[in-house]
C-alpha cells in the first residue's frame, strides 16, 4: 500500500536528490571559479593602479566596494585575489588529503610495520609549527606558487593521514574485511572499494575544514611578504594590508572578509549537502 | 483506567523511502497487555514485531512515523507525549532488551557502569543500592562470577552473557513492561533454557508484563500467556498459547507450525564407499592466540588437536555452547586465523594455513558465511555491489552476464529483484543474512563453512534455507560444514555430527544410525532443545551433575 507524494521541488533527476542549501553554495562556489578563471578579463581597473585620490574611499558607483589604503580598486582586487585564494588552497587541499587519506587506508589495512613507519614519520612531520616550516621553505626556495602549493600540502598531509587512519581501524575490524580479504582481494581493493565508502562522510567534512585552514595560512603567509607577491595579492593578504581602515569601517577591510567567509561557509555546506542517490525505485 | 496495562489500539507506522513515498509498514494493529502477562508476538521478519514492540517505548526507526492510534502504557499514551515526557517513561515504567547485545553495550566503560546507568541517569537509588540490585539481578540471570563480572568490559564475557546482562540493564529500573526482542535467539540451548527460566522468574517474581518479539515458536510457547501471530504488519491471528499450538485457524499459523517440525531427511543411501578420498581432512588442529610457546602450543588455544573428515556431498555440524571453539575451527580451515599445528587436507592437496598462501582457486571452492550479516555486509555498498564484486573477482563476469546471475542469486536465496539497489541496512535482519549466503554462492564454491547461518532466520525461512542447501547439494555437488547451537537444523541436514566442548571433540555421533548420544555433554544439549509444549521447561529435568559440570555457571 503505498502513497506517493510529490518528491522535493528540485526533482529526482538521475535519481539523485540534491537539496536547495547544497544546491546554492554549489551555485556560489561555481561564480568565485568564474570569476578565478575569467578575472583578468571582467575587472574594471588594473589590481596595481591608483584610481582614488582617498584612501580607503566610500563604495562608489566607479569604485564599486570602495579603495584600500593606497586608493586602489578593491572590487578589482578581490576578483584577480580569487585565482590565488582558490587555486592554490583548492590544489594544496586537494593533494594534502589525496595522499593523506590514501596513506592512512593503507596503513589501517596493511598494519605492520609499514603502519608504524608511515605513522612515526607523519608525526614527526606534524611536529614541525606550520608557519615555522613554510617560513624556512619560502626562504631557501622563495616564494613561487608551485612551491607554496606544495609547502601547504606537505603540511596538511599528517592530519589528513591521522583522521583516515583512525576512521579505517575500525572499518577494518569488520566481518566484511575478513570477507574481502579471505577472498584474495588485494590493498587497492581493500581500501578503495570496501574502506572508503564507509568513511567517505567524515573525509569530505574533514577536507572541508582542511580548505579553510589553508586558505588562513595562505593569507598569513601572503601577510608577511612570503605568499602571493605585490601587486597581485589573495584575499587574506587584502584583509591584512587593509587592516588599518577597520577603525573607519572601510568597505576595502569588510569585502575581503566576506569574499573568504562566503567560499569557506559554502563549501562546508556543499559537503554537508552533497546529492544522495535514492535506491527506492518502486515508485518510479 | 481500565484493566489492561498496555493498550495497542488501531496503530499504524509508516515509513518514508528515499523517494519520499510512504510506506505503510504497520496496518491498523490493536492489541492487549494485562498486567503480568507475557504475549509474544511472532512472525517472520519484515514483519513489524520489532517496530510494533518499539512503539511502546513511543519509538519509531529513523525514517519512520508512527501515522495513527494510541499506545497507551499504564493509561499514557506513548504517541502524544514529548520526546523529554517519553524519556522518563523508558526504563523506568518499559525497558528494552535488544535482539544484538553485543551493539547495545558500549565497549569503552564497565558492564557495572552500563547496567546501573539507568537508575543514574532516572535517580532512582544511591550508587550501592545499584550495585547491589545489579548483583542480586546477575545472581538471578545465573550469571557466572556475578561479584566481579561487573568490573569486565563488554568484550571480556561471552554473547550469552552479554544478553543476559543486557536483560539486567533492562530490569534494574523495576519496569512494568519489558519488551524481549529475541533475546535468546542468539544463545545456546543450554543457556538458552537457563535464561528462559531466569526470565520467567523474575518476571513472575516482580509481576512484570512484557511482550516477547521471537520466531521460535517453542522457546515462545514456554514463556508467552498469548500468542499474536504477525504477517505483513497485521495481526493474523490471537489466540493463548495452547490455543495456537493445538488449534491453529489462520493459514500463516500452520504454516509456521509445520515449519517448525522438521522434515526427516531422506538420506541417501549410507555411504556409498565411492569416494575415495575425502574432500577435506583435518588432523590434529590446533589453534590459538598469543606468542607461540615452547613446546609449540599457543598461549591461549582455543581449539585442541581437532581431526574431522569429510566425504564430497556430505555434511558435517559441529555443536557446541558458544567459547567451545567452533567458530575458530571454521575459520582456522577458511584460512583467516592461521592454525598453530595440524594439517588441513582439501580435495588429496594439503592447504596453506593462512589463506595468503592459498591460491585463488582454493580460496574459492572453501566459502565462509558469518553469523552476524550486520558486520559481514558492508554497509556503504549496495546488494547488487556486494554480489557482483565475487562474481568479477572469481568468474571475470561483468554487464550482462553479471546482472543475470545477480538475479539468479537474489532467486536462490527468495529474495524480491528489488532489493539489489538497497543497503544492508534498509534490510532486515534475514534478508541480510540471504545476501550474506547468496555472496558465498556467488564464487561456485565446494564447500561452504556455515557459521550458524540460520540462527538470525525465521522458522519457516529456516526450514526454506535448509531445503534450499539440499537442493543446491544435489544439483551442485556442495558439502557444508554446519556450525550451529540448533541441533534441530543440524540433525536435519547433516550426515555427521561432531559435539565440540572446550575445544575438544568429545564426541561423533551419526544420526542416520541413530547411536543415542553417549557423552554426558552431548546429552544435556539434545535435552536442552525447547519443545513445541508449554510445559516442557517447567517439567525439563537435567542431570544436575551434568548441568554444573557443564553450564559454567
Amino acid at each position: 500500500m503505498t502513497k506517493s507524494t510529490s518528491p522535493g521541488r528540485l526533482g529526482v533527476r538521475f535519481g539523485y536528490r540534491f537539496n536547495l542549501i547544497g544546491l546554492s553554495a554549489l551555485a556560489i562556489i561555481l561564480l568565485w571559479g568564474g570569476v578565478a578563471v575569467f578575472a583578468p578579463h571582467i575587472i574594471p581597473h588594473s589590481v596595481g593602479e591608483i584610481v582614488d585620490t582617498d584612501y580607503f574611499g566610500p563604495m562608489s558607483r566607479d569604485l564599486w566596494f570602495g579603495s584600500d589604503y593606497l586608493g586602489r580598486d578593491i572590487f578589482s582586487r578581490i576578483l584577480m585575489g580569487a585565482r590565488y585564494t582558490l587555486g592554490i588552497s583548492l590544489a594544496a587541499v586537494s593533494i594534502a588529503c589525496f595522499s593523506g587519506v590514501a596513506l592512512g587506508m593503507t596503513a589501517a589495512v596493511a598494519g605492520g610495520w609499514l603502519d608504524s613507519i608511515l605513522s612515526r614519520f607523519l608525526d614527526a612531520l606534524n611536529s614541525i609549527p606550520s608557519k615555522l616550516f613554510s617560513l624556512v621553505v619560502v626562504a631557501a626556495i622563495g616564494s613561487s606558487i608551485p612551491a607554496l602549493i606544495a609547502t601547504l600540502s606537505v603540511i596538511y598531509t599528517p592530519g589528513a593521514y591521522r583522521f583516515a587512519r583512525a576512521l579505517a581501524v575500525n572499518v577494518n575490524t569488520m566481518d566484511f574485511m575478513v570477507v574481502a580479504r579471505i577472498r584474495g582481494e588485494g590493498l587497492p581493493y581493500l581500501i578503495a572499494s570496501e574502506i572508503l565508502p564507509n568513511i567517505l562522510g567524515p573525509v569530505l567534512a574533514d577536507l572541508g575544514l582542511r580548505f579553510v585552514f589553508i586558505v588562513l595560512l595562505l593569507s598569513g603567509l601572503s601577510f608577511l611578504g612570503l605568499g602571493v607577491q605585490p601587486p597581485y595579492a589573495d584575499w587574506g593578504a587584502l584583509v591584512r594590508e587593509n587592516i588599518g581602515g577597520l577603525p573607519f569601517g572601510a568597505p576595502a577591510v569588510i569585502f575581503p572578509s566576506l569574499a573568504i567567509a562566503s567560499l569557506t561557509i559554502c563549501v562546508n555546506l556543499l559537503i554537508d549537502n552533497l546529492p544522495r542517490k535514492i535506491r527506492d525505485r518502486s515508485a518510479e | 483506567m481500565t484493566g489492561n496495562l498496555v493498550e495497542i489500539r488501531n496503530l499504524r507506522v509508516e515509513a518514508t523511502t528515499d523517494a519520499g513515498r510512504r510506506v505503510e509498514i504497520i496496518k491498523d494493529v490493536s492489541l492487549d497487555i494485562a498486567e503480568g502477562e507475557i504475549v509474544a508476538l511472532i512472525g517472520e521478519s519484515g514483519s513489524g514485531k520489532t517496530t510494533i514492540a518499539m512503539t511502546l517505548m513511543g519509538y519509531t526507526r529513523q525514517g519512520c512515523a508512527i501515522a495513527g492510534g494510541e499506545v497507551r502504557v499504564a493509561g499514557v499514551d506513548m504517541v502524544k507525549l514529548s520526546e523529554a515526557e517519553r524519556a522518563r517513561i523508558r526504563g523506568t515504567r518499559v525497558a528494552y532488551v535488544p535482539q544484538s547485545a553485543a551493539a547495545a553495550f558500549n565497549p569503552a566503560l564497565t558492564i557495572m557502569d552500563q547496567v546501573t546507568e539507568v537508575a543514574r541517569i532516572h535517580k532512582l537509588m544511591s550508587a550501592v543500592e545499584a550495585r547491589a540490585k545489579a548483583l542480586s539481578l546477575f545472581k538471578a540471570l545465573s550469571l557466572p562470577e556475578p561479584e566481579t563480572i561487573g568490573n569486565r568490559y563488554p568484550h571480556q564475557v561471552s554473547g550469552g552473557q552479554l544478553q543476559r546482562l543486557a536483560a539486567a540493564m533492562a530490569l534494574i529500573g523495576q519496569p512494568k513492561v519489558v519488551i524481549f526482542d529475541e533475546p535468546t535467539t542468539a544463545l545456546d540451548v543450554t543457556t538458552q533454557v537457563e535464561v528462559l527460566r531466569a526470565f520467567k522468574a523474575v518476571t513472575a517474581q516482580h509481576n512484570i508484563a512484557g511482550i516477547y518479539v521471537s520466531h521460535d515458536l517453542a522457546v515462545v510457547a514456554q514463556i508467552a500467556d498469548r500468542i499474536v501471530v504477525l504477517k505483513d504488519g497485521s495481526v493474523q491471528e490471537t489466540g493463548t498459547t495452547s490455543q495456537i499450538l493445538d488449534d491453529a485457524q489462520h493459514p500463516y499459523t500452520r504454516e509456521l507450525l509445520a515449519a517448525f517440525r522438521p522434515k526427516a531427511q531422506q538420506r541417501g543411501p549410507e555411504c556409498e564407499e565411492t569416494t575415495k578420498r575425502p574432500l577435506l581432512q583435518v588432523d590434529n588442529l590446533t589453534v590459538g592466540y598469543g606468542p607461540r610457546l615452547r613446546d609449540g602450543q599457543p598461549l591461549i588455544s582455543v581449539v585442541q588437536a581437532v581431526s574431522l573428515e569429510l566425504d564430497r556431498g556430505r555434511n558435517l555440524g559441529i555443536i557446541g555452547e558458544s567459547g567451545c571453539g567452533k567458530s575458530t575451527l571454521a575459520r582456522a580451515i577458511a584460512g583467516i586465523l592461521p592454525a598453530y599445528a595440524g594439517d588441513i587436507i582439501f580435495d588429496g592437496r594439503e592447504l596453506g594455513k593462512a589463506g595468503r598462501g592459498r591460491t585463488r582457486n582454493e580460496l574459492r571452492q572453501i566459502q565462509i558465511v558469518f553469523q552476524h550479516a550486520d558486520t559481514a555486509l558492508n554497509p556503504a555498498k549496495s546488494v547488487e555491489d556486494i554480489l557482483r564484486r565475487p562474481l568479477t573477482f572469481y568468474h571475470g563476469m561483468s554487464g550482462k552476464a553479471r546482472d543475470t546471475r545477480v538475479s539468479e542469486l537474489l532467486g536462490l536465496v527468495h529474495l524480491p529483484k528489488s532489493v539489489r539497489h538497497r543497503l544492508p541496512g534498509e534490510l532486515s535482519g534475514g534478508q541480510k543474512q540471504r545476501v550474506n549466503f547468496a555472496r558465498a554462492l556467488a564464487a561456485e564454491p565446494t564447500l561452504i563453512l556455515c557459521d550458524e547461518i540460520t540462527s538470525a532466520l525465521d522458522t519457516v525461512v529456516a526450514a526454506a534455507v535448509v531445503e534450499l542447501l539440499k537442493e543446491l547439494q544435489r544439483e551442485l555437488g556442495l558439502s557444508y560444514i554446519f556450525i550451529s547451537h540448533d541441533l534441530s537444523v543440524v540433525e536435519a541436514i547433516c550426515d555427521e555430527i561432531i559435539v565440540m566442548y572446550r575445544g575438544q571433540k568429545v564426541e561423533e555421533i551419526t544420526p542416520a544410525r541413530l547411536t543415542a548420544p553417549q557423552h554426558p555433554y552431548t546429552r544435556l544439549l539434545f535435552s536442552s532443545v525447547p519443545k513445541l509444549d508449554p510445559a516442557w521447561l517447567d517439567n525439563l529435568e537435567q542431570n544436575a551433575d551434568a548441568v554444573r559440570a557443564y553450564c559454567r555457571q
